[in-house]
């Protein structure tokens, strides 16, 4: 902490009054998604685990719709663009194109408008459908308008992304792109052609059948169009991550970026290989043929090498760092990391935990392994460990230097120790809950179920002992939530006023790494071949489901 | 054309093992299932689900002997039971589900099985088990299908 907290020379940033209102918007707002979803969280793990008894007017599914909504679609967009916005600021000139941050509101205000009205649906009981809503149960035709809405908001933020970036390619021509302005625009680019699946699913498919304007849905087509998006949103949850471990932290740690071109050529490596690969979440169905399912599985996994790169850069810069600091001996390096300030700490037990989370991953992946956790706690187990350890945790370090620079407050001594309290505590309740969570899902215990014993079953018996553990993880968490948001409201109101500008941490490049190659900034190229894959991986499969494939009429099963 | 990526070597062998494992784990995935059979359940057999009612087979849904040891079970996945919900078969019977949804999406799970499907409407899932091992063994709906879906269970014996 002596070397990292006070290590303010080059790294200072003034936010202009109009990036700052934006980006604290978007911030803001995701932590109110993020208490919602916590409350909602909570209660839902204490009913499944049969602690408590819900009121008569509030359901089950209800509260776990409203917790996977708020958490896995809210409050991560708004936080990710929020964080992108405030890195494009900081790495192309010190602010916003004024012409961005109009498309930029328009984008906010639609989003906002669609999740108030997502929001409302769940809260009346007309969309207790979970986060996936799975046709042919129908959810109020506003549920989905207010869905379309945030799809379509997030695009502006994209474009608004896009213009930055494009402006400052026109004025340095020949000049490589910052790292994070980059990389911004790869997780853009990846959200775009992701979410045409679900917005084609929604705006062509949901909303009509729901209005009653068409009889019935194509209900494979629409699990397909789904899964298109929704493998890679987990990869759009990832990128910022990324970002943050590859540009932010190698200056928070007082290292180095390892080399200029390696995380661009990975972050376009999880462009074209997140995508073509929705079938591996629909193994178990039937509809679409072995042939194909098979192919994807083998697209799927080949996000193991930008796994394996964004790996050993990670480690590779922790050592240098270490060493360029006097660390003697193979891991020497490793007690020279800055163990004390929770914008390295709470994304270190992130990635930390990623390890074993990657591995689960290939499992569930695993053409014939999925057989055996498909469905089961184990699959809740895992994204727990993904979004809700390594990305959020990651999360949680940015939100603590970046709602105090947006404040021009300071990051202080006694911020940083609660922090450091908060992801402990937060990393604790998830091992708890999300390792009872695997086993007990290898056991057998499915997942979305509310309360049940099916009738005292022996086999589900089995299963009571691992309830008290997922009990106990979500109390753990949701003290860590609270913890989390009055350190933020302390950081966003209270915090002591900065002297002069604040920190924002961005790494610089090694100077002895040699410039990227151009390809690796000609987006036509890489859009084409994520492009040709996704055609290849989809044309076939979808063809035949539009023409064979039955379709059902609306039902309200709850 | 990306001769200015500079791979330190370290770096190099690393990815090498990892893509060598890849390889090697993509082959054994593959040899199990074009060698040895062993495929997820789907097939691409169809029936509207407004018909699932009134026309055969599903319309009469029930556990059928098809050979020595070999079982055929016509199911039906509803909102919020199975058709039929009590199955038993002698140990060691390999057992032919074929199962559809005439309403919203269910699954069909039975724990510390293989036995893992997901029931579309308007698809006709079709997997095949073979039950070694006696005992009671519990189906479930492993996919939210509505308030009830917790109580959505069924039995099965092998004895």
């Amino acid at each position: 902490m002596e070397n990292t907290l006070r290590d303010r020379s080059s790294d200072k940033m003034s936010f202009q009054a109009p990036d700052r209102r934006l980006i604290l918007a978007h911030i803001g707002f995701a932590f109110i998604a993020f208490l919602i979803g916590a409350i909602a969280g909570l209660v839902q793990a204490l009913e499944r685990t049969g602690y408590i008894t819900l009121p008569s007017n509030i359901g089950y599914y209800q509260l776990l719709t409203a917790h996977g909504v708020s958490m896995a679609l809210i409050f991560t967009t708004f936080f990710i663009i929020g964080y992108l916005y405030s890195g494009l600021a900081k790495t192309l000139g010190g602010k916003l194109l004024p012409s961005a941050n109009l498309v930029a509101w328009i984008g906010f205000y639609m989003m906002v408008i669609g999740t108030l009205l997502g929001l409302a649906m769940i809260i009346t009981n007309d969309a207790s459908v979970l986060y996936t809503f799975y046709a042919p149960m129908k959810a109020s035709p506003i549920f989905y308008i207010g869905l379309a809405l945030v799809v379509i908001g997030s695009w502006l933020s994209g474009v608004a992304i896009f213009m930055n970036y494009y402006k400052w390619r026109k004025q340095h021509p020949g000049e490589t792109s910052p790292l994070f302005a980059f990389m911004s625009v790869a997780t853009m680019v990846l959200w775009l052609i992701c979410t045409v699946g679900v917005a084609i699913e929604v705006v062509f498919q949901l909303i009509p059948w729901s209005l009653g304007w068409t009889d019935k849905v194509n209900v494979e087509l629409s699990r397909t169009l789904f899964w298109y998006f929704g493998h890679p949103l987990v990869y759009f949850w990832l990128l910022p991550a990324y970002i943050y471990w590859y540009v932010n932290i190698p200056k928070i740690i007082g290292g180095k970026i390892f080399s200029n071109s390696l995380p661009r050529l990975t972050f376009l490596l999880f462009i074209l290989y997140s995508i073509p690969v929705g079938f591996h979440h629909q193994l178990m169905e039937p509809g679409v043929s072995s042939f194909w399912k098979f192919l994807q599985v083998v697209l799927t996994m080949i996000v193991v090498i930008p796994s394996l790169m964004t790996a050993f850069a990670i480690i590779a810069t922790f050592e240098l760092a270490g060493r360029s600091k006097g660390a003697t001996g193979l891991f020497g390096w490793f007690k020279k990391l800055p163990w004390k300030d929770v914008r390295f700490v709470a994304t270190f037990l992130g990635m930390l935990i990623f390890i074993p989370a990657g591995a689960g991953g290939v499992v569930n992946a695993s053409f014939q392994m999925n057989q055996v956790v498909h469905n089961t706690l184990f699959i809740t187990g895992h994204f727990h460990i993904t979004i809700a350890a390594a990305v959020i945790l990651t999360f949680f370090a940015i939100s603590y230097w970046l709602v105090p620079a947006l404040r021009n407050r300071q990051l202080t001594p006694f911020a940083n120790q609660l922090g450091l309290i908060q992801s402990w505590l937060w990393t604790i309740g998830i091992l708890i809950m999300s390792t009872s969570m695997h086993i007990v899902g290898v056991l057998g215990e499915p997942r979305r179920t509310s309360f049940t014993t099916y009738n005292h079953h022996p086999i589900a018996d089995v299963w009571s002992p691992y309830r008290l553990f997922t009990g106990v993880g979500s109390i753990l968490l949701f003290i860590s939530s609270v913890l989390f948001l009055i350190t933020i409201v302390y950081l966003w109101f209270f915090a002591p006023k900065a002297e002069s500008a604040v920190d924002y941490p961005i790494g610089e490049v090694d100077a002895e790494q040699p410039k990227p190659p151009a390809i690796l900034e000609r987006w036509s190229v890489w859009i084409g071949i994520t492009v040709a894959l996704v055609l290849i991986a989809y044309t076939i499969p979808v063809i035949h489901m539009i023409q064979h494939a039955p379709s059902s009429p609306p039902i309200r099963s709850w | 054309m990306f001769k200015n990526i500079h791979l330190p070597r370290y770096e190099r062998i690393w990815l090498t093992i990892g893509a060598i494992s890849l390889v090697v784990f993509l082959v054994i995935l593959g040899v199990l299932a074009v060698g040895l059979g062993l495929q997820p359940p789907g097939q691409m057999k169809t029936v509207p689900p407004e018909q699932v009612r009134t026309n055969a087979p599903f319309n009469k849904p029930n556990l059928v002997q098809v050979g020595p040891n070999e079982y055929k079970a016509t199911m039906v996945a509803q909102m919020f039971s199975y058709l039929p919900d009590q199955l038993e078969v002698p140990a060691g019977s390999t057992i032919h589900f074929e199962i559809t949804s005439p309403d919203v999406v269910h699954g069909l799970y039975v724990p510390n099985t293989n036995v893992n499907i997901m029931v579309v409407p308007g698809h006709v899932a079709e997997f095949t088990y073979t039950f070694k091992h006696p005992g009671d063994y519990l189906m479930l709906c492993h996919e939210y299908c509505g308030s009830g879906h917790q109580m959505m269970m069924g039995k099965l014996k092998v004895v």
